[in-house]
Order: C-alpha cells, then structure tokens, then sequence
C-alpha cells in the first residue's frame, strides 16, 4: 500500500493512443440532389386550401433561389455528426486538467438527464406562472444557495456566461455612479492575472482600463493600488485568488482604498472552486461578484456555451439588477408557496439577455448544489486545493517546468507553470508540447495573452480527478519533457497520432485565403467550381 | 467481501480518507487549513453553509427533482401560441442525439489537434447559415439575437467611425434594453417612427434622422409584431446613401421561403439560432448570429471566434483554425474587439445538424408550412366578433399581433380562461405597447395543428360570447 501512496511509482500514460481518425467529408461533399434527413409534413389539407400561402407575401419578400444548402440522407447525416463528435475531446474521456481557470471538473449526467426533460427543454418563457412553479423554485433556491456561498444579498441568473456577467457588473457600477450624479468616474482598475474579459467588458461601457501588473509574489500590489485609484475610479474588477492561484491575502485592503475612494468592488469569482464554503466575496469587501456555473457548479461547457454566469450583489445594488428576478410570493413558506418573477427593480441597467437566462444551466447546477451539500461544496473545494497543490510538487520536479513567483508557498486551485527552462533548453515551445499532448489523448492549454509568464501553461485539476489520473497527466508531461531534452523534433513536428497533421495557419491572417465559411473556400481555393 | 465504511463522495474520488490522508502527507501537509495559508483567519468562513442536507444518492436526487419539475406544464401538454422571440418549434432526434454526445457536451476549448471535430463542426455552421442567409461570413454563436444586434450596431459604429444606431420603434423593448445597455454610452440609439396601422418603418421620419453621425440603421423582418418590412430595399439605400449600414434582424427559420436580408441590401444580418433544432429550455435554448460579407474591414470588427478551414502538411487533408484571432480580447484584452467567452456553441452545432437535415426542400416546407398555419390562425381569430387579426396591415410569417379591444374583454381574462383549456394564449402586449389597445401576439409553429388552432376558437367563441 505504501508505494501507491508514493510519488514514486510508475506512472501510466497511453503510448498506444490514437485519436479517431475518420478522413471524413465536408457535409457540403456529402451534397446528393434528391436526398432529405428529415421530412416535414405539409400543412392539414384543411388548412392549406383555406389560406393564400405565399400569394400573400409581396414578391421583393419571396426567396427566389432556394439556399444551397446540402442535401443528404437522415443516417449519413447522423453519421456524419457522430464521427465528428469522436473527432473532439470531450471533457468526459480525458483528464481535462489542462485548461486553467476554466474548473473542468465533472459534469454529472443525471443533471443532464433531468435538463433534457421535456418539463425544462419545453418550457415556454412566457408561460402562465402557475405553469413554471418548478422551475422558478430551482431558480429561486439557486439565488439563495449563491447567496450563501458569497455572503452577498442578490443573486440575477441572467448573464450567460462569465464575460456577460463580469458586463453585468460593469454595468450596475456605472449605473450606480449615473443615479448619484457621479457619472465622471470614468476608469476601471484590473489586474493583469484577471480575466481578459474584466478588461474588455470594461472598455465595452467606455471606461478607461487600469491594469495593475504584477508584483515579485505574482500578486497586483497595494502601493501600485493607492497609485491607480482616485476621484476617477469607478470600480475594480479583480479575481481572487489570480490566474496564478495565489491567494490575495491583502484583497481586503484592496477593497477598503478603492472604497474610500468612492468606488465599487466587483469580484471575478471565474476561481472560485478551490475556496467555496472557505472565504466569501462579503468578508472581503465586495459589492458585487460572479460565478461561473458551467465551472465552479458543473455544468457542462457544450464546446463554449450555453452557460450561466450567476451575477450577485450587495442589497444597496439589488435595484440595479437585470430584469426580472425570481423571488417568493409574500408570506408563502414551504411546499405550497407560489413563486413569481419581480420586475420591480428601479434602477434597472435591464436586460442581459433574452428572458431569464439559461434556465437549463440553472437546473444542473441546482442539482450539484443537491448532491453535494454544505460539508459536499466545501470539500469539494478542499480537494481541489489539495490536488493542487499536489501537482504542484509533482509537476515542479519535472525537467524544466517551473512554479514562477512565491515559491515555496500553497496554490489554491490552479497554479500558472512555466516552461521556461525547457525552451531554453530545447528551444520546444509551450505550444510546441500543448500540441504533442493531443497525441497522448491529453489536452493542455497555453494561457491568456498576454504571456507574463514565459512559456506558460496553467494547470487546474478540480476535485474530480483520482490521484491516479492526476498521475497519469503529470507522467504524459515527464514524457514530453525527456522527449523535448532527447528528440525535440518529435515534439516539433507533433501532432502523430492526431485527426490531421500539422495545420496550415498562414490562411488564417490573410484576408485574399481565409475561407470562414464553403462559399468563400470555394470561391477562394476551388476556382474550378 | 466486506463493504469498507469509509467512502468518497462520488463526484470526488480523492475525498476517501485514506487517500485523502496521503495526499496531504505527499505535499507535507498536516491539515487542509494548511494549504489555506494564504486566506488571513478574518477572511476565513468558519460557519457551515445554510444549505440543504447533501442528496449523494443519484435515485433520489433525481426523484427529488423531477417531483419540483412535475410542477411544470410543458408545451407538449398543452396547446400554445407564445412566441415573441421563442418558439415551440419541433427538433429533431438527430439534433438532440448530437447536442448530447459526451464528446460535444463536455469539450470547450480544445486546439484543432484534438477538437478537430468542434472546429469542423461549427465551421460547418457557419458555412450552411451563410448559404441559408446568402452571405459570405456567419460567426461562432454570440449568447443570443439580443446580443447579436448589439455587437452588430457596434460593429457599424467602429466601421463607419460614427456613434448614432437607429433602431426601429417596433422592437422588443426586452430587445432594446439589452441593446441600449451594451452599446450606451459609447454608441447612441435613437428610436424611429413606425406606421401603428401596419407597423412598417416610417421612411419620412428615417430621412429627417440620417445624419453624418449615423452608422446603421436596424429593423427587423420579420419583426417583432409579427409585420413583415416590405421597404427594406428602400431603407436601404437611403442608408447607404448616408454612408450608414444596414442591419436586419431575422428569423432562420423562415428562411427557405422568405428573401434573406442580404438580397434587399442588408450589410450585416443577426438573429437567433434557437429555431433551428434548439429547444425552448424556458428562453435558455437561445444562440445568436451575426453575418456579413467578406470584407476584411467589416470582418476585422467581428469580436467573435471565427473559424476557417485551411490546409495540412499532408495533402487533401483539412484543417481548421481561428481567422483573424488577433482582433479578439484574447488576444488583446481592452485593446480587442468587445470581448469573446463562453456564448452558445453547442446550439450552433444543433443549428449545423438541423440545417444538415432540413435541406433546401424540408426549409422550404417548413416555411410554408408555418405561413399557411398562420394564415389559417389570423382567418380563424379574424372571424370572431370583435376580434382584429392581424390588427396590423401587413404581411407576416408566423406571429401576428391580435387585437381583442372590442371584445370588451382584457387579453389577460382571455388568456386566463384558455388556460383553463390547457391552452397558452399569445403574448399579452398591453403593457409594452399601451398603443395598441388590448393586443396579444399570437404565434404558431409546424407542432401546432388545424384541430388545435379549431379547439382553441370554439374556446374563444365559448369565452367571448360569455360577455
């Protein structure tokens, strides 16, 4: 038992593994003139005599030519889709570590089970109330439980991903600031370890964006904070802990100056995980904060969306929110009490999206939040953390990886690595081994531009990974490392084992070849056509 | 064998003790509030979290679930003609059996190498609804049409160089809301006049507003009463004659029997996925588009991910990519384009498989389909005493504005005794359009039938004649 519980012992990884590889067509070549996937039905004959039909439509409104779209068979079709869903690593087949601040953690399958119910896939929104008490419940419960876990007053489940919530509270901060005639507070303060969205969401309601840098621990300093702050501050948008996963211990100063300046504080919660049920957005000072529920709560993240982006706030905010909130008829508790949606909310800044969200994301987070509990959320937070910090010493070890900044101290749920050693070693790039990963079924990720880190690739394992799967990632990176310092140009030339070779970029920057779409292919590369 | 006492919570492997212990020994840990080092003890939650008691059971949390479910009536259990955005538009198997593929469901934000099938995927999506709207260039999914016209409008805003959008009155305030949020205060809107009689733009009062300081002009078609805008050609070029662009919000779905936009003169054309092969998941089954020709200036203002296809080092093989990636807030932060995240992907693969299915032929029967059924809705509500359907004098697909005024009953007592009938009366648009008197907006879909649309008059003759 001793050596499985070794960080010596020998690590597993899929030299065998190849990608699915089907040489498969565009859906365009597929094109058989004849040919339909499925056949609608005309209208009831009844009707059909009844009506005008397209005599009725002017003729400038009538589609003269038909869309050249493909025609093609139900099964080729089904075919053809399924093999290109065994062309994409989905998170479910791989240890989907490698994608930092992204919290892949497992997407449990009942909730997608209970999202595709036609009780959820087939609500109308604008149904009678009294026909969506269920759901408006797990909307409204949703908001409770968020309420907890942040400390913070209300929760909109509006926004539909983080970006539109991080719009959302840059949103409410410039409304706050117009509804006390103090519109002139133009400028944003972020961090360079934040999300690139705090950012450009901000410069998106004009603001002039701040960006404090890094100090030696990794973490923005409170010098360059008092330096950046003023009469002219609207807010700060900061994550906590930042990309690197180091914990900002000073966050509350933070907050307390950009307060006394007169601005609000809204909390990037995108790296939440590793501190849920641990410390709160309301201890540190924020007014406003987010998490993302196609991270943190699990839902799946569908290839980029649909997702949730949870917006909460402080109670002097709640009439700022996105139009409507769910909340409890007066008076009513327990099973019988009517749920309805509340559009009275004054100082609205209105809509973030159509009706209330992703009401189908909400679900499956609802029912994580179920299944785990209070001690559930708050271990799952601890092992995070723990896994973390376990790779951390693994990964460290490994030939020319590196931690950069506060050594020797934890990480919470993710750490951002460099690879700088091993490039200057072995001149392989972090892109060079994100692409060689793909040939061991494993997915790494460089990180967000710009690159403060040389050579960085960030690591995130989750909870929801066995220690031997955490293994078996660290031991494909060992593998890649003594191929990069022995046989670099293995790692040059990957990928081997993928569904194409090495991709042609130089189409993609050039307006006379890029072909974003088969007409402007054809049109650009097939001119016989 | 014997069952060991201690177990991890399924989702949390490494939440067995003994590994758990191991671990922490590994990293030379004593405790968990170890590795919390860095969270100074006042910041520190020590309570327990007001939630309710863990379900680790997957039988009972599903039954659990499925019992508050169980209080919703379903659209499949009643009859309804709610739209105003969102439709009960059938979907079919293969959209569903792709969208639930773990590999799609659970991927994100892989490379090419091994999301090869994502790329190709939502390339293809592109591809079909740039055929279906006969334009060059469909990004990746945006969140929804919401967010789709407003990206659009500031795209004309950065490509013109001017700050002023002009939006048809007619919109969906909901719409408008979401729009003046994102391009305030850095692009202005104005509202124009329409027709209150058959909801067209007023093209006097378009004239008088066009000034060097218009970017684009936006209506919608159909829009969202229902009216179909049959002067888009004439919009556009007196938009183009003031060097604005023309943006038109459309319906897919409507497509294989109405012109695309782009045919009377539109420059960038947005709208919503969700009618093709999405469901309505209670407004969450949306995913916006936005669409253009291949203009490198025009595409250069794109904020989203667009993909293109390209070559290998092997030859005939594709492979896929993103276009122009330095336009985005990936690459640059406040310096990119909006932003780009996580939007409605998975709903543009459904989109691309739905598309795959329909053809040409299935979109022109469905389109023709829904027109008749609607035709046959307005003739049928048109016939009852008092009732104006379609109140406005326009063309239309497949919603129309219903007006009940000289019923002497409110749209909301209508809808409340329908309900009684398991049936969803149109939207009530009283309160949004006071104008109007009391209207509904009634829509149907190829999942509403000739006996549904006979039950529901003989329900309405019974509710109407009870006055």
């Amino acid at each position: 038992m001793a050596s499985q519980h070794s960080l010596e012992r020998p690590l597993k990884v899929r030299t065998a593994f190849h990608q699915a590889k089907w040489d498969e067509e565009l859906i365009f070549e597929l094109h058989k003139p004849g040919e339909v996937g499925v056949a609608v039905a005309p209208a009831e004959q009844g009707v059909a005599a009844a009506v005008p039909g397209l005599a009725a439509l002017p003729a400038p409104l009538l589609r003269a030519q038909a869309p050249a779209l493909p025609e093609v068979g139900q099964m080729r079709v089904l075919k053809h889709f399924l093999r290109l869903s065994q062309q994409t690593l989905g998170a479910d087949f791989t240890v989907d570590i490698g994608q930092g601040t992204c919290t892949m953690k497992y997407s449990p399958k009942i909730n997608d089970v209970l999202a595709s119910s036609p009780k959820m896939a087939r609500l109308h929104p604008l149904q009678d109330e009294r026909t969506v008490q269920g759901i408006l419940r797990i909307m409204h419960e949703l908001d409770l439980y968020l309420r907890e876990i942040s400390g913070l007053d209300a929760f909109s489940m509006q926004p539909a991903s983080g970006s539109a919530a991080i719009l959302g509270m840059v949103s409410i901060i410039q409304a706050y600031h117009a509804s006390r005639g103090e519109a002139h507070r133009d400028e944003i303060i972020t961090t360079i370890f934040s999300h690139p969205s705090d950012a450009a969401a901000a410069a998106v309601k004009g603001y002039k964006v701040i960006t404090l840098m890094q100090g030696e621990d990794g973490l923005p300093t409170v010098e360059d904070l008092k330096k950046a702050v003023g009469p002219r501050t609207a807010g700060l948008l900061i994550t906590n802990p930042e990309d690197t996963g180091i914990f900002n211990p000073q966050i509350q100063a933070f907050t307390r100056l950009v307060h006394e300046a007169g601005g609000l504080c809204g909390y990037d919660q995108a790296n939440l995980n590793g501190i849920m049920g641990i410390t709160r957005a309301k201890e540190a000072g924020f007014d406003l904060c987010f998490f993302n529920l196609h991270k943190t709560f699990s839902t799946p993240h569908g290839c980029g969306g649909p997702a949730g982006g949870a917006l909460g706030v402080v109670q002097k905010l709640r009439p700022f929110l996105p139009k409507p909130v769910v909340v409890k008829a007066e008076g009513e508790e327990g099973e019988g009490c009517r749920y309805r949606l509340d559009f009275d909310l004054p100082h609205s800044i209105g809509k973030l999206r159509a009706f209330w969200g992703t009401a189908q994301v909400q679900l499956r987070a609802y029912a994580w939040i179920r299944a785990l509990g209070a001690e559930g959320i708050k271990e799952a937070a601890e092992i995070a953390v723990l896994n973390n910090n376990y790779l951390l010493k693994k990964i460290t070890r490994i030939k020319g990886a590196s931690a950069p900044y506060a050594a020797g101290r934890r990480r919470i749920e993710q750490v951002r690595y460099s690879w700088e050693q091993l490039h200057r070693d072995t001149g392989v790039t972090t892109e060079d081994i994100a692409v060689r990963m793909a040939d061991y079924g494993m997915h790494l990720w460089s990180s967000h531009h710009p690159f403060i880190v040389p050579q960085p690739f960030t690591i995130e394992p989750t909870e929801s990974y066995s220690r031997e799967e955490l293994d078996e990632y660290v031991g494909v990176l060992e593998q890649i490392s003594r191929e990069a310092y022995g046989d670099p140009g293995t790692v040059k030339t990957a990928p081997h084992r993928s569904v194409c070779h090495h991709i042609h970029h130089d189409d993609f920057d050039d307006p006379k070849r890029w072909a974003i779409t088969w007409r402007l292919y054809q049109r650009k590369h097939l001119p016989e056509a | 064998m014997t069952v060991q006492a201690r177990r991890a919570h399924p989702y949390i492997p490494n939440s067995e003790p003994g590994v758990k212990a191991a671990m922490l020994a590994a990293v030379g840990a004593g405790s968990m509030d170890d590795l919390y080092g860095d969270i100074p003890e006042a910041l520190r939650f020590r309570g327990k979290l007001n939630l309710p008691e863990a379900i680790p059971a997957e039988a009972q949390l599903k039954r659990t679930i499925e019992r508050m479910l169980a209080k919703n009536t379903s659209c499949e259990e009643a009859v309804s003609f709610l739209g105003a955005g969102c439709y009960n538009h059938y979907v079919p198997a293969i959209c569903d059996e792709i969208t639930r593929r773990s590999e799609f469901l659970t991927a994100y934000a892989g490379e090419p190498y091994e999301d090869f099938g994502r790329f190709q995927a939502l390339w293809e999506y592109e591809s079909l609804m740039a055929e279906l709207l006969d334009m060059d260039i469909c990004n990746v999914p945006t969140f929804d049409w919401f967010q789709a016209a407003a990206t659009s409008l500031r795209m004309a805003g950065r490509y013109t160089g001017r700050p002023v959008a002009l939006v048809a009155g007619s919109i969906s305030p909901d719409r408008l809301a979401a729009i003046r949020n994102y391009c305030e205060p850095v692009m202005q809107l104005e509202l124009l006049a329409w027709d209150l009689k058959t909801g067209q733009l007023d093209l006097a009062h378009l004239k008088a507003q066009l000034t060097g300081q218009v970017a684009a002009v936006y209506f919608e078609n159909p829009g969202y009463l229902g009216c179909l805008e049959t002067q888009g050609q004439a919009i556009a070029d007196l938009a183009h004659g003031n060097g604005s662009l023309l943006v038109v919000g459309t319906d897919p779905n409507a497509l294989g029997i109405l012109a695309p936009p782009s045919q009377y003169g539109a420059d960038i054309v947005c709208g919503d996925i969700h009618t093709l092969g999405n469901h309505m998941h209670f407004g969450g089954g949306m995913g916006g588009f936005i669409a253009t020709r291949d203009e490198e200036k025009l595409v250069m203002e794109y904020p989203s991910r667009l993909f293109g296809i390209s070559r290998t080092d092997v030859p005939g093989e594709y492979g896929f990519g993103d276009v122009a990636y330095d336009r985005t807030s990936f690459a640059h932060r406040e310096q990119g384009k909006e932003f780009v995240g996580t939007a409605s992907a998975l709903h543009g693969i459904a989109a691309a498989v739905y598309l795959s299915l329909m053809g040409p032929v299935g979109m022109r029967d469905l389109g023709l389909h829904i027109l008749q059924k609607a035709q046959y809705l307005a003739q049928a509500l048109g016939a009852l005493p008092g009732v104006k359907a379609p109140a406005l004098d326009a063309p239309f697909y497949k919603e129309l504005l219903v007006d009940f005024s000289s019923t002497g009953r409110t749209v909301a007592e209508i809808n409340e005794a329908l309900l009684k009938e398991h049936i969803f009366g149109g939207k009530d648009l009283s309160t949004e359009f006071p104008g109007l008197g009391q209207s509904a907006l009634w829509a149907v879909t190829e999942l509403v039938s000739q006996e549904d649309i006979d039950r529901t008059i003989a329900a309405l003759r019974a509710i109407l004649g009870g006055n």
